[in-house]
């Protein structure tokens, strides 16, 4: 098993660019079952073989998808996931990378309560080796298997996936849940569905410096989560009161330092990497 | 630009504790406007302001000083707090005074808390009115990202360092979550009974506080401060200094805004590489990094030091880098004379490999670039970026892992 996207997600691609074609036939190349785009104006022509739609709304009447990926520019992207989150889309995974954060406030009022789950945006998507890949991450690298990864940096994904490929240990789902101030789905949900998908054995974790999603992870952990974890802190050696990229990477009046992050997850029985090259080593030694 | 500091408004988090860091989006720098720029955008929302005009002369300060009567403050509009304790804000009793005072701050060195060691440049004042100040409350907005949503925060105890009264006394900063896009009224009311406003100047505080939400959202700001908010002994509510950052992914819905960005209170390199489409942030090593993805690039920064050396930067070339804004990367990574050596880790999802091998072999052909180059490729189309590499006939030196890389860029940095 696997969790939020498998052989029978039914996808839908928002934003046929350059980017949006590229990633759709990767995507598929990897196992995704892309049923539909929608391209406002683009509606009624093909695509890679799918049909492409002007709404939404149209794509889910005669596609009958159940998952989004989304390519829109970040000027249109916030509507686009109000979109699907109207059509009842059960997940989203948005890409877009300069989101402004207002657009994404409305959007999180507008998942609350409702049917949809959104992973990102500014993130990598989401991929279950062998089944869908729903993102934009190099497919080869991942291998079928039962290590969850969830990380708010996509590379560092990738980083430790390729670790861990490399060492034989293959993965059951691997999330960037992207480093925006307002995202979909946090470290936590995903700790949750992973600790539940009897599946998954094992869970690597990255975080980055600034915030508390990390401490507040490591919590959930202590109580709930029994499965190995191996986790990882970026941003150990940045210089404090700089932003490194990603909204939450800044350390200010000595809050939010790796040193208090790796401590936090020492607590919760996370075993902490010492470097980022030592990811997939330390969950072998685990497993 | 030296240390970026943060300043934030006295952040809460989720758990009721303040959090302490600076709640900005992602990908670029939030653009901050000088104080007479802020005042400007929130006039035109309504919230009260003093009197007063920006002036770039000694001439242009004494004349809005007879403006105002002679009796003015005079304030020194840099990207950074603790002006007063500085001695760029001055009061003046006459215009003489005023232009005294301007000629010593136009031109002077500031440095306050913020600015680092250096100090920074003072090119322009404001000069306003004085105000006949009852009271000094501090407001401040900006997202709360727990909750998803901005919060309004207020205390009684303005005109101080807001995080020394959050941290001596939680309870001492209010809050309002603002739903949908404005502050309501019953939240400004019991704002204003809370802080204990006068019955006379309550209608008023009220309305600015409300204008200032409004002016929050429809800026895109990421944070608004006013510390103090004075409420005078005629039952006025004024906002006797204010601070605006923009969201800058937002600011291509605010051509207005965009145009008030100050290129002289910016790190010309991290100007420079912004125009590109680049994250750059200059450090103190030799080793020069570049990197795709922020959580990638502070982990190369973290294993360089881990193999005994010291990064040179942080650069991010983002999701997307095509050939120009590798060769603009390494430009800027070079014009750093400290570079001795430079690290390239990419792990190819949108940028493929083989678009970033065309733009490192292009750009060390044209750049001539001297100094060793250690490359870590991984990701899509990395055995194209292989071959364009090795077709090149230049003399990289390509690792297998990011540890190995990081060994071999210290050692060649030495």
């Amino acid at each position: 098993m696997s969790i939020l996207v498998d052989e029978t997600t039914r996808v839908v691609v928002q934003g046929l660019g350059r980017a949006g074609l590229f990633h759709a036939e990767q995507c598929i190349r990897f196992g995704a079952k892309i049923v539909a785009g929608v391209h406002p104006g683009r509606g009624g022509s093909e695509a890679l073989g799918f049909p492409v739609f002007d709404t939404m709304r149209e794509a889910v009447a005669e596609a009958r998808p159940d998952a989004s990926l989304a390519f829109v520019p970040a000027a249109g992207a916030a509507d686009a996931v109000l979109e699907a989150i109207e059509a009842e889309l059960a997940l989203v995974a948005c890409i877009t990378e300069g989101i402004p954060a207002r657009d994404m406030v409305r959007v999180a009022d507008a998942l609350r309560g409702s049917a949809t789950r959104l992973i990102g945006p500014n993130c990598p998507g989401v991929i279950s080796p062998g089944k869908c890949k729903l993102g934009i991450m190099p497919g080869h690298i991942h291998k079928p298997g039962s290590v969850g990864v969830v990380s708010r940096s996509g590379t560092l994904t990738y980083e430790a996936v390729g670790q861990l490929s490399s060492l034989g240990i293959g993965q059951s789902t691997c999330i960037g849940i992207g480093g925006d101030p307002v995202i979909g789905t946090n470290f936590i949900d995903v700790l949750e569905m992973f600790n539940e998908d009897p599946d998954t054995t094992g869970i690597i974790m990255i975080g980055e410096i600034g915030g508390t999603a990390e401490e507040q992870a490591a919590e959930f952990v202590k109580g709930r989560v029994k499965k190995p974890i191996v986790g990882f802190i970026a941003g150990a050696t940045a210089p404090p009161g700089r932003r490194m990229g990603h909204a939450g990477a800044i350390i200010s009046g000595g809050k939010g330092t790796a040193a208090e992050k790796q401590a936090a997850m020492e607590a919760a029985g996370i075993a902490v990497a010492p470097t980022p090259a030592d990811l997939g080593s330390t969950l072998a030694a685990l497993i | 630009m030296e240390l970026r500091y943060v300043r934030h408004p006295g952040y809460i988090g989720g758990s009721g504790g303040l959090s302490g860091f600076l709640i900005v989006p992602h990908g670029r720098i939030p653009m901050k406007l000088h104080e007479y720029q802020a005042k400007e955008v929130l006039r035109a929302y309504g919230v009260p302001t003093p009197r007063g005009s920006m002036a770039n002369t000694v001439a242009d300060a004494r004349s809005a000083a007879e403006d105002l009567g002679g009796k003015v403050v005079v304030k020194a509009q840099i990207h950074a707090g603790g002006r007063g304790k500085g001695g760029g804000v001055k009061l003046a009793h006459s215009v003489d005074e005023a232009e005294r005072h301007a000629a010593a701050i136009l031109g002077m060195t500031l440095v306050t808390h913020q600015t680092g060691p250096q100090g920074r440049l003072v090119q322009r004042l404001l000069v306003e009115e004085q105000l006949p100040i009852e009271r000094e409350i501090y407001l401040g907005i900006t997202l709360d990202r727990a909750l998803e949503k901005p919060v309004f925060m207020a205390s009684a105890q303005g005109g101080v360092e807001i995080e020394e009264v959050a941290a001596r006394d939680p309870s001492a900063i209010l809050r309002e979550v603002i739903h949908g896009a404005q502050l309501q009224g019953y939240q400004a009311r019991r704002l204003a009974f809370a802080l204990g406003i006068a019955p006379e100047a309550r209608a008023s505080a009220v309305q600015a506080m409300q204008a200032l939400a409004k002016a929050y959202d429809e800026s895109d700001a990421s944070l608004v401060e006013i510390n103090p908010f004075v409420l005078t002994a005629d039952g006025r509510a004024v906002a006797l200094d204010a601070k605006m950052d923009i969201d800058d992914n937002a600011l291509f819905r605010h051509p207005d805004l965009a145009e008030l960005r100050d290129l002289g209170e910016e790190e010309p390199l991290e100007t420079d590489a912004i125009d590109h489409g680049l994250n750059y942030i200059k450090l103190d090593g030799n080793v020069g990094c570049m990197v795709n993805g922020a959580g990638l690039a502070m982990a190369t920064m973290d294993i360089i030091q881990y193999a005994g050396g010291m990064p040179a930067n942080f650069l991010d070339v983002g999701g997307g880098a095509n050939k120009d804004q590798i060769k603009n990367g390494f430009r800027i990574i070079l014009s750093d004379p400290n570079v001795k050596a430079i690290m390239i880790n990419i792990f190819g999802g949108i940028l493929k490999v083989d678009v970033l091998a065309e733009g490192i072999v292009a750009a060390a052909q044209e750049l001539k670039i001297g100094v060793p180059m250690v490359l870590r490729l991984e990701g899509t189309n990395v055995e194209q970026g292989r071959e364009i590499l090795a077709d090149s006939g230049l003399d990289f030196i390509v690792a297998s892992d990011m540890k190995e890389a990081a060994q071999q860029a210290v050692a060649r940095a030495g």
